[in-house]
């Protein structure tokens, strides 16, 4: 039911993990079928230097978290919080539709991060 | 992807492989023998002989009248014949229907449609963390207007098979109707209706090696029914429709093997099931769902905490392996397995189920396959889940 590029991204999934000291952090859960997901970013000079992600989740989840990371690593913040679900389930070559609401997650977790460093980051430092 | 280094079918809870010599038997009944029942003429005598021969040998393992034995075209339609088959004949009697609540969606849709379009009431009685119903619960639960009682054998999710003989003698004393679905116990337990005391029973062919598209409903003689097809004289009138000649014969081949070999094969299943339970369970945080003895000979199922069924599925797929789990990212509701939830089961250790049915052909090698791949993917997916690192944080 998968296409063979989301079952590549599950298989060998891209940047997952952790990062010890992020700049923002979001987390998302999936009121659908109760999964969560979480992304965490470092940011340079308003664009996504690194980020990683773990998720708790289906094939779908798991690809595109997969997927946004990768999608995301070098772009600006306003490139990055313009991505939405359905740019993650095409660059994947599409999802079964039954799996559509997964995409949500990543999308979703990947704005919150990008919400809590824009937070903190105004919060820290009014003056630059 | 790469050809996967075996070929594992796990997954004999959800079909099997037709049997050989089931294929055999069925198909002179295509293009040779392919006359109706019905029919006077040779064709059909053949045909009708072959449906009462099998009729015979059905009736001779339930332990039941020929006449007693209603040929149907699955599990399902037989659960629902019975069920509404049941009900409808006694409307006058009463309104209520008692069941459990770990039946398959065949009862429990059922259920729901009685009560929500016909005003039937129905308890569904609770289960243990294991998923046995306790009798006394029943016989709390039955009033003047209960007019039947379904309980399922051996449950097709977790494997545990619940005390039938107990309940139908309750139900016996107050002369209520009892109906077991048997379709996954069928093949591997005793499903001699006297020794359950049942007044009802519902079997599929599909689950014990035979065609797909054929059961069996056992309805004891005199108790009230309804027919939910109406047409033809066919089985006694209790279900009408030409008779699906060669599938009976398979059905009946079918059964007649199963319990040729019964102790034996359970024997030899029930080993490679404990060598397999043994081995997963030395998964941390890894957990057997169902009673630890009182389940099918083939059935193995458990939980993984902090990750998801269906995660694991698609890993144990690309190395050649067919299971099931009951995650609710597995099915098409988007939630998690009932069963697993009525025994107590936390909706997000139910999320990491994992069901592995054993078969005929699988061998001492195949358990040994999946358990040494198996601890490789459930670490790869904790490794990726929020969840797990945030409990080893805490430890
Ligand atoms: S995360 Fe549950 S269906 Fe995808």
């Amino acid at each position: 039911m998968y296409s063979a590029l989301v079952m590549e991204h599950f298989q060998n999934p891209r940047n997952v993990g952790v990062i010890p000291d992020p700049d923002g952090v979001g987390k998302e859960g999936n009121p659908v079928c109760g999964d969560i997901m979480e992304i965490m970013i470092k940011v340079k000079d308003e664009r996504i230097d690194d980020i990683k992600f773990r998720t708790f989740g289906c094939g779908a989840a798991i690809a595109t978290s997969s997927m946004v990371t990768e999608l995301v690593k070098g772009k600006t913040l306003d490139e990055a919080m313009a991505i939405s679900r359905v740019t993650v389930a095409e660059a994947l070559g599409g999802l079964p539709p039954v799996k559509m609401h997964c995409s949500n997650l990543a999308a979703d977790a990947l704005h919150k991060a990008i919400e809590d460093y824009r937070r903190r980051h105004n919060g820290g430092s009014a003056g630059s | 992807m790469g050809v996967p280094a075996r070929s594992v079918y796990l997954d004999h809870a959800a079909t099997t492989a037709v049997h050989p010599k089931v294929v055999e038997a069925m198909l002179p009944y295509f293009s040779e023998k392919y006359g109706n029942p019905s029919s006077l003429y040779g064709l059909g005598r053949e045909a009708r002989k072959a449906i009462d021969e099998s009729r015979e040998k059905v009736a001779e393992i339930l332990g039941a009248r020929r006449d007693e034995v209603i040929f149907t075209g699955c599990g399902t339609e037989s659960d629902n014949l019975a069920i509404r088959g049941v009900a409808f004949a006694n409307k006058s009697r009463g309104n209520h229907i008692i069941t459990s609540s770990v039946e398959h969606h065949a009862v429990s849709h059922t259920m729901a449609q009685l009560n929500k379009y016909f005003g039937y009431e129905v308890t569904y009685l609770p289960v243990d963390r294991y998923g046995v119903v306790n009798p006394d619960d029943l016989a709390r639960a039955i009033t003047d207007r209960t007019v039947l009682i379904t309980i399922i054998y051996a449950n097709n999710e977790v494997g545990t098979i619940e005390p039938i003989a107990e309940m139908s003698k309750i139900a016996r004393a107050r002369r209520i109707p009892f109906h077991t679905d048997a379709v996954q116990a069928a093949g591997s337990l005793d499903i001699n209706v006297d020794h359950l005391g049942v007044d009802l029973l519902s079997l599929s062919a599909h689950k014990f090696y035979g065609p797909k598209g054929v059961g069996v409903l056992y309805a004891r003689k005199g108790s009230a029914f309804l027919p939910m097809q109406t047409g033809g004289s066919q089985e006694r009138n209790r279900r009408a429709g030409t008779e699906n000649v060669p599938y009976i014969v398979g059905l009946a081949t079918a059964l007649t093997l199963a319990y040729g070999h019964l102790e034996d094969n359970n024997r030899r299943i029930s080993q490679l099931r404990d060598r397999l339970i043994d081995g997963v369970l030395k998964i941390p945080y890894s957990q057997l769902t169902g009673h630890p003895t009182q389940r099918l000979p083939n059935s193995a199922s458990f939980t993984f905490q902090f990750i998801e069924g269906e995660s694991i599925l698609l890993n144990l797929d690309l190395l050649g392996i067919s299971a099931s789990s009951g995650s609710a990212c597995t099915s098409a509701s988007l939630e998690p397995s009932h069963v697993l939830v009525a025994m107590g089961i936390p909706v997000e250790i139910a999320h990491s189920s994992l069901r592995l049915t054993l078969g005929r052909e699988n061998t001492q090698e195949d358990v040994d396959y999946v358990l040494g791949v198996l601890p490789g993917i459930i670490e790869k997916l904790r490794a990726m889940s929020p969840l797990y690192n945030t409990r080893l944080a805490q430890a």
